[in-house]
Parts: C-alpha cells; sequence; structure tokens
C-alpha cells in the first residue's frame, strides 16, 4: 500500500531536477556576465555553466528558447500569501513572538498564481497593524511541496515593523477621523507619537534583556553556574535584531515616520534592513542611504490613502539614483503576478536602464533579504530559479513559457493549456455527480 | 533628467486652442483606417482639418516635425471615477455613491472637481477623456451599493477649466445595477453560475431571491411610471407637473441614452439582456466576468461590453490562472464589441498595458487599440467626435516614440481638443523638486 502511494506522489509530483541545458535565449542575467545571446546548463539544481557557447552535458534536456528571454526567478519583498487564515496579530502594539513560520499554508493557489508569473522567492510578511509585528522568512515557491519545503534554507530571518495609518488604526475613536466619541478598542498608540515610544519602549526593555543574557554567558564562559534568565519570547525576537541575527522590515509611508524610524535604531544601535512601500521614500532618500537600509516599494499605486497621497511613480528611479538599492514589491496576490511589468514602469518614470530596471524584481531584494549569495542572477553556481518569458520581459505583451525552481521546473504554460480539458472534464464530472446526488437525495424527501 | 527637460521645454511651447498646428513626417495611425507612413497631420480651431502625406503648413501655423515618432488618438476608459473620488478611504473626497434607489436624475458631470490630481497624473499618459461613473466600482466608503439607478455617467474630456470645459456629453448613460443575488449586477462575491443551479439555496436562500424578484419588479414599476410620465407629458395636460425623475429617464425610454448595466455573472447577463429587450432599452454590459459563456447571445442581441480591469485575480480557486488575461480575447472571439475600464482611479494610467497583457495573452495588437479608442467612442455614443483621427474629429491624440502600449514608449505632445496639454503634474513636479535635494 504504502509503495503504490508513494507512486503516485511522485507522478504528481513535479518534473524533477536533471540536467537541463536552456538554449539560444536571451539572458539577462543581473550578474557580472550583463545580457548574452546563449545557453544556461543547469545540473543537480544549480547553475552548471552559462554562454554563448557552452558544453552539452550527455544525457541533457535540451529546451530550445531561440526569440526568447531568461531571467532570474523573480524575488517579492514584500507578500502576504502562503498563509493560513488572519496574518494580523493586533491584540498587541508588539507582537514580536508570533512567526509566520507556524502558520504557513503550502496549499495557497497565490503559490501557483505567482509562480506563474515568475516568482520564485517571496518574503511573507505579517499585516501592518502593529508597530512592531513578528517574525518573517522567505519562501521559495515550491507548488505541491509541503509547509517545511517552501522554506527558504539558510535565510536571516525577519521581522516586521509598522509605522503611520495602520499601527494607529486601533487607537482611533470609533468612527474615524473627528469623531468626538471615546476611544473604544484603546489599544495604545493612536499617533505617530505613540508608534515611535511603542518601539523605543520595547527596545529599551530588548536591551535590558539582551544584558541579562549577556551576562549570565560571560559567567558561563567563565565557567560558573549562573541561574539563567527567564526566557521571554518577545524580547528573544528584539535581542536578535539587537545581535543582527534578525533584519528588520518596516512598513512606512511618510517622510517623517521613516526618518523617525531611522533615528530610533540609531539610538538603540540597530539597522533597518529595509523600509517597505516607503512611499515618501524619495523625500529622505539621503537619509535612509547613509543609515544603509534597502527600500522595497511599489511602482506606481497612490492615492488610496491619504498617507499615499504624495507617492509618485518616480520613488523607486529617484532612490536608486541617490544610492539605495532600491526592489519593487507586491504586497497584493494579484500585483505579485507581474512584477516584471512593475519593473518596466521604473524604466519609464525615471529612466531605468533594463538592467536597473530588472534587478529592482531579482538581485535587489535578493540583496535586501541577504540570499544574494544563492538566487537573484544567472551566475554559476546559483540557485538554478529561472523564468522562461516569450517576449522582452519587462513589457506587458511578454508572457511566462517556463518557470524552474532550484532546477526543477515548476510550471509550463504550454502543459498548463493542454491540461485544460482534461481539468474542465474532470470538474463537470464531479458537478454532475454532485447533482445527481442532490436530485437522487431530494426525491427521497417526502412532499411539503 | 534630460528627458524632463524636454518635457519642460515643450511645456513652454505649449500651443493654445485656436492655433494652428501641423504635425509632419510622422507615422498616423488613424485606428479606423491604414497607418500612414510619414504623413500630415493638422489641427486648426482644436479639430483634425487634414490628414495626407503632405499638407502645406498655413499662414501662422506651428509647425511640429514628428520624424521617427507617430501619432494616434488619445485612449479612452471606459469606466473611472475621475473627478469624483480623489482619496479611496476617505468619504469626504467621494461624490460617487448616492442615497436612493431610483435616482436618474444625479449627473456625474457636475461632481466632477477639474483640479483633481487624477487628471494631470493620467492626461500624461495619454488618456484624453473617461467615462465618469456616479457609483463605485467597489466597496469602501463609497457607499451606493443598494441602488438599483445611480444616475448619469459623464463622458469628459480630462483637461478643461471647469467641468462644463471638460464635457463631452454629460448623459453618456444611464448606471443601472442590475439586481442579482450576488449584489451590485453580481459582481463580487455570489456563487460561480455553473454551481448556482447545483446549491440553489447556498448563498442566495430564499429570502434573497424573493429580494431579487422583488427589486426587479421595483424597477420593471419605475420604468411603467416613466412611460406613463412620458405619455402624460405628451398630452400636455394643464395639471401635468414636472418630475426630475422621470424626465431624466425620457431618453432612455426613447432609446436615446444606453443604461451601463452592471452584470458580472452570466446568468445575471441574460437576464439583463432579456430585460432590456422587453423594455425596449439601449444597454451596455459593464464588468462581466462570465464573457465567453455570455457571449454568443451578447452577440446575438448585439450589446457592447465594458471589460474591466485585465490584470485582475481569477475569481475562483480552480478558475484558470490567466483567466483575467484572455477575458479580451474571449470578447473579440465571440465577435462581441467591447471596449476596457479600470474601474479605479489608481488604474486608470494604466490602461495601456492592461491592455497590453490582452495582447500578450492572445488579442489581436489592432483591436486592442481600437478598445481604447474608437470602440470605446462608438460604444459612448462619441464616434463622431473622438476616438480617431479623422478630418471633422476633435484633435484628441499623442505624439509617441514607439507602441503606445508599450512600458517603455515616451509620450511627447498631447493635444486635448486641439490644445497641447502640459506634460507636468503634482507627482512630476515633486520628483523634480527632491531630485534637487542635495
Amino acid at each position: 500500500m504504502k509503495k503504490i502511494l508513494l507512486g503516485t506522489l511522485l507522478a504528481l509530483a513535479p518534473l524533477g531536477a536533471d540536467t537541463i541545458v536552456i538554449q539560444n535565449a536571451t539572458v539577462m542575467t543581473e550578474g557580472p556576465k550583463g545580457i548574452f545571446k546563449g545557453s544556461v546548463v543547469v545540473r543537480d539544481g544549480k547553475i552548471a555553466d552559462i554562454g554563448e557557447k557552452v558544453m552539452v552535458p550527455a544525457g541533457a534536456t535540451i529546451i530550445e528558447a531561440g526569440g526568447q528571454y531568461l531571467i532570474p526567478g523573480i524575488i517579492d519583498c514584500h507578500s502576504h500569501i502562503a498563509g493560513s487564515g488572519s496574518i494580523n496579530e493586533g491584540s498587541v502594539s508588539v507582537s514580536s513572538m508570533v512567526n509566520i513560520k507556524d502558520i504557513i499554508n503550502p496549499d495557497d493557489i497565490a503559490i501557483y498564481r505567482a509562480l506563474a508569473g515568475g516568482v520564485t522567492t517571496a518574503n511573507i510578511l505579517h499585516g501592518s497593524a502593529n508597530s512592531i509585528g513578528g517574525q518573517t522568512l522567505p519562501l521559495k515557491m515550491r507548488w505541491g511541496k509541503s509547509a517545511q519545503e517552501l522554506i527558504f534554507a539558510g535565510a536571516t530571518p525577519g521581522i516586521k515593523f509598522a509605522l503611520g495609518e495602520n499601527p494607529k488604526r486601533s487607537g482611533n475613536p470609533q468612527g474615524g477621523r473627528g469623531a468626538t466619541g471615546a476611544i473604544q478598542l484603546g489599544r495604545y498608540p493612536a499617533t505617530r507619537m505613540g508608534v515611535e515610544d511603542v518601539i523605543r519602549e520595547a527596545f529599551n526593555d530588548a536591551k535590558a534583556y539582551k544584558a541579562d543574557w549577556d551576562a549570565y554567558d560571560a559567567k558561563v564562559a567563565k565557567g560558573e553556574h549562573p541561574i539563567p534568565p527567564r526566557t521571554d519570547l518577545k524580547l528573544q525576537a528584539l535581542r536578535e535584531v539587537l545581535e543582527g541575527k534578525r533584519y528588520v522590515h518596516v512598513h512606512c509611508y511618510r517622510a517623517d515616520e521613516i526618518l523617525m524610524m531611522i533615528r530610533a535604531a540609531d539610538d538603540n544601535g540597530f539597522k533597518v534592513r529595509t523600509f517597505q512601500h516607503v512611499l515618501e521614500g524619495y523625500k529622505v532618500a539621503k537619509e535612509i542611504a547613509e543609515h544603509g537600509a534597502g527600500a522595497s516599494t511599489f511602482s506606481d499605486w497612490w492615492a488610496y490613502k491619504i498617507e499615499a497621497i504624495d507617492a509618485i511613480p518616480f520613488n523607486a528611479a529617484l532612490m536608486a539614483k541617490k544610492g539605495i538599492v532600491v526592489s519593487l514589491n507586491s504586497d497584493d496576490a494579484e500585483l505579485m503576478r507581474h512584477l516584471n511589468t512593475e519593473a518596466g514602469k521604473a524604466m519609464k518614470y525615471g529612466g531605468m536602464s533594463e538592467t536597473e530596471a530588472l534587478a529592482m524584481v531579482t538581485i535587489n531584494p535578493a540583496k535586501q533579504l541577504g540570499i544574494d549569495k544563492t538566487v537573484g542572477s544567472i551566475e554559476v553556481g546559483k540557485d538554478a530559479d529561472l523564468v522562461l518569458y516569450d517576449g522582452f520581459p519587462l513589457s506587458d505583451f511578454a508572457k511566462v513559457q517556463k518557470v524552474w525552481i532550484d532546477g526543477t521546473q515548476y510550471f509550463d504554460r504550454d502543459k498548463e493549456i493542454a491540461a485544460q480539458a482534461a481539468k474542465d472534464a474532470e470538474k463537470q464530472q464531479l458537478l454532475d455527480k454532485e447533482k445527481s446526488a442532490q436530485r437522487s437525495q431530494a426525491a427521497r424527501r417526502p412532499n411539503q | 533628467m534630460k528627458l524632463l527637460g524636454l518635457l519642460m521645454a515643450s511645456t513652454m511651447a505649449a500651443f493654445a486652442a485656436g492655433e494652428a498646428v501641423l504635425i509632419q513626417n510622422a507615422d498616423i495611425y488613424p485606428m479606423t483606417g491604414a497607418p500612414l507612413k510619414g504623413g500630415s497631420l493638422l489641427i486648426q480651431d482644436g479639430k483634425i482639418v487634414d490628414i495626407g502625406a503632405k499638407i502645406a503648413a498655413p499662414k501662422g501655423a506651428t509647425v511640429l516635425d514628428g520624424k521617427g515618432l507617430r501619432v494616434y488618438p488619445g485612449w479612452i476608459d471606459s469606466g473611472t471615477q475621475l473627478g469624483l473620488e480623489e482619496i479611496e478611504s476617505i468619504r469626504e473626497t467621494n461624490d460617487t455613491g448616492e442615497l436612493g434607489d431610483f435616482m436618474p436624475q444625479l449627473k456625474a458631470l457636475s461632481a466632477v472637481n477639474p483640479d483633481s490630481e487624477h487628471f494631470g497624473v493620467v492626461r500624461v499618459n495619454g488618456i484624453t477623456s473617461a467615462i465618469a461613473l456616479p457609483e463605485g466600482g467597489g466597496g469602501g466608503g463609497r457607499g451606493g451599493s443598494g441602488q438599483i439607478i445611480a444616475g448619469q455617467a459623464a463622458l469628459l474630456h480630462t483637461d478643461g477649466w471647469t467641468w462644463e470645459e471638460m464635457e463631452i456629453n454629460r448623459s453618456a448613460a444611464m448606471v443601472l445595477n442590475f439586481p442579482s443575488a450576488g449584489g451590485r449586477g453580481g459582481r463580487g462575491g455570489g456563487m460561480p453560475s455553473d454551481l448556482q443551479d447545483m446549491f440553489p439555496n447556498a448563498n442566495a436562500g430564499a429570502d434573497a431571491r424573493r429580494a431579487v424578484l422583488d427589486q426587479i419588479a421595483k424597477l420593471n414599476a419605475f420604468f411603467d411610471d416613466a412611460r406613463k410620465y412620458k405619455v402624460a407629458k405628451a398630452a400636455n395636460l394643464p395639471d401635468f407637473r414636472k418630475d426630475l425623475k422621470f424626465e431624466a429617464m425620457l431618453p432612455v425610454l426613447d432609446g436615446k441614452m444606453p443604461l451601463a448595466v452592471n452584470a458580472s455573472r452570466a446568468p445575471v447577463i441574460h437576464d439583463a439582456i432579456a430585460w432590456a429587450e422587453k423594455q425596449n432599452v439601449k444597454i451596455v454590459i459593464m464588468q462581466p466576468r462570465e464573457v465567453a459563456k455570455a457571449g454568443p447571445e451578447l452577440k446575438a442581441k448585439n450589446v457592447p461590453v465594458i471589460l474591466g480591469r485585465v490584470l485582475t485575480l481569477p475569481e475562483n480557486e480552480d478558475s484558470e490562472y490567466d483567466e483575467g488575461y484572455t477575458q479580451p480575447e474571449e470578447a473579440y472571439k465571440a465577435g462581441v464589441k467591447f471596449a476596457l475600464g479600470t474601474f479605479t482611479n489608481e488604474f486608470v494610467r494604466d490602461l495601456p498595458y492592461q491592455a497590453a497583457t490582452a495582447v500578450a495573452y492572445g488579442l489581436p495588437h489592432d483591436e486592442a487599440m481600437k478598445a481604447l479608442t474608437i470602440n470605446a467612442a462608438q460604444i459612448w455614443g462619441a464616434g463622431d467626435l473622438i476616438g480617431s483621427l479623422e478630418k471633422g474629429k476633435l484633435a484628441d491624440l499623442m505624439i509617441v516614440d514607439g507602441d503606445p502600449m508599450d512600458v517603455r514608449t515616451q509620450i511627447r505632445h498631447i493635444f486635448i481638443k486641439g490644445k497641447e496639454i502640459t506634460l507636468s503634474n503634482k507627482q512630476i513636479r515633486l520628483y523634480e523638486r527632491y531630485m534637487s535635494r542635495q
């Protein structure tokens, strides 16, 4: 029985990682080799060779890609897919003890749709209800694999912070702005002042917590046997931030709050890894660059709320020109499916080159997530996370044809289309079956 | 930065309406005929007065060299809240959703704020005219979701000092939310039609069904009353009293104003078409989601549709991943006349890119172009005014350096009613200001 089951699973699983040669493609590497026409050799899930001419290993599967474009797998630095249910632990202002890792849902159809849009890696974050939210981590879009198998091995984990309208909303009087009623929900904070205080108070505690543990560790190192401090799961995550072992990703919109966050981080001795959304980042690009943070923004979203009123589509290009590592993220299961064309908009708005624009959804988010040693560009030795388009990939006229993660093909448009008729027939069969069951049930029911 | 300099230079050279402008040596894509390579186009008094291989410059005309450039008619977005909504989440800035079940007398046009920042933002991307709807495309704080007749949609230019100057047609269509169990024309929520007959009581319980029938009965009664009013008015009796609601319905009853009918699911579309036939009124179906299924009937009854955003998630978990991308192609294949709307102000400037996605997934390039220009104009009854480059039409056009649906293409000049538009807006000004910060 067990054997049969295993056989079925293997049949359903995506094609295994064997040796592949993708040839005659226009390869946009986002690495030192730039853009070239030629081949990419994939072996054991890694990129084994690239070049105008390559040795074709014996037994390799050849993918003829004449007239097509090959790019590194797209990386979304800000996504909320693949979670089970709610991703906002909004009951407390500091929820650093909760972890996305505990709620990964590998069956979320959004994973497959993202994959079909060329996304191979996504940073999954909590919502923005709290000044300090939960622990985050990047996933690979290995559709069909278990929750554990989606986790990007070896990636530095992160934590989500949030500034501005969202974290202060829980403290607003009911009825919104101008309402005279008492604060009903009453969760601190209700203003940007309070958001700053929540973050500074939390790090005040975290530093004391770290000092206790450092003192304990020092005593242990000396061979003493002290009583350990009490473990605090909330402060433990912030201690990791102070130790540089956990990246801080900050949801923000307005220039004032971005600057506030930089100063709060400076004063507490940690770095902001990325500012997320950061729609007014262009106003404080100098300060963001000096702090060394990355910026992950939207291409052209604006006006959906008051803190998005000064958003400009030139934000990404301007910040890049001022020396910031910039990525474009989705924050949305729909937008996630066409981040390539979001990157294209950086060419229109601000005149980025095609390489600079494509970097904003490949190597730049890889840098921001600290995973650029293994993904984000097409270079020998890196993970074979690749996307094949039927046209210039930053244009809306192009569509994804094939997607590989670790050398395994997870999406193929031709196969998708070929399977449609069978899928429809199966659905119809199930519908008919259910309908006839309903009918016979109705027939058994006495007249009313 | 270089480009911005160019933009600024063209700003200073902006031409006033009334002046003659001759565009020379440009590739002219009229939409209603074959492209004219290296041709000329003459604008005078706000209109296109001539198109030809070579046109002599009239005295005093400004000559624009279009070498290497292309001329297209401006884009038309067939579903927006432009001028009616500034910030989606702030009720005070929204004037799209009024109260009341039957409100045909409401006009979107006179609530349009000509100084809305959205106009400047969408203009520079070539959107020269749009339908402004008196009801929201989504939820949020817009209200109006309970309405059956929401009021009159306006066809307007995206430039003008006042809403009067922006007007193309203040009564382009009457917005009708066709009663359905899914709410608001079956958009959002509700069950896919292939499941509805299987679970008749799942989300549209007996009460909901009764409510729909009740609403349709009310709708019919309203039309009956409007017809009686028309008869009474024609009789010109001494005690006749003018009624603004029924007065607003007369062009609808006379077939002069179409109803823009929100209907998403195939069964709702079917009901709406059957209802319109019985009422003998013209309809345009707004944001259908099951266009392939409804296609044969739409074609047979000659009902045009306004498709919603191409870049939209599949509605059901088991829908094809490219469901939204292929909708325009399906409409085209079914022979249905269609145009596109973005239905959210934020996305209006992406209209050409939405269309390009449809091209990637099978819609012929020419058909995508038509959906954003001449088809839209014809559906909204303005086919003789806008939507193509033809003699006698308003000079709504753009001069660009490539394929206008390609994100890499830059727009060099935009004319609305023959007046050159300054290629600037709040966002460009902020960009310039903060680029100069040291």
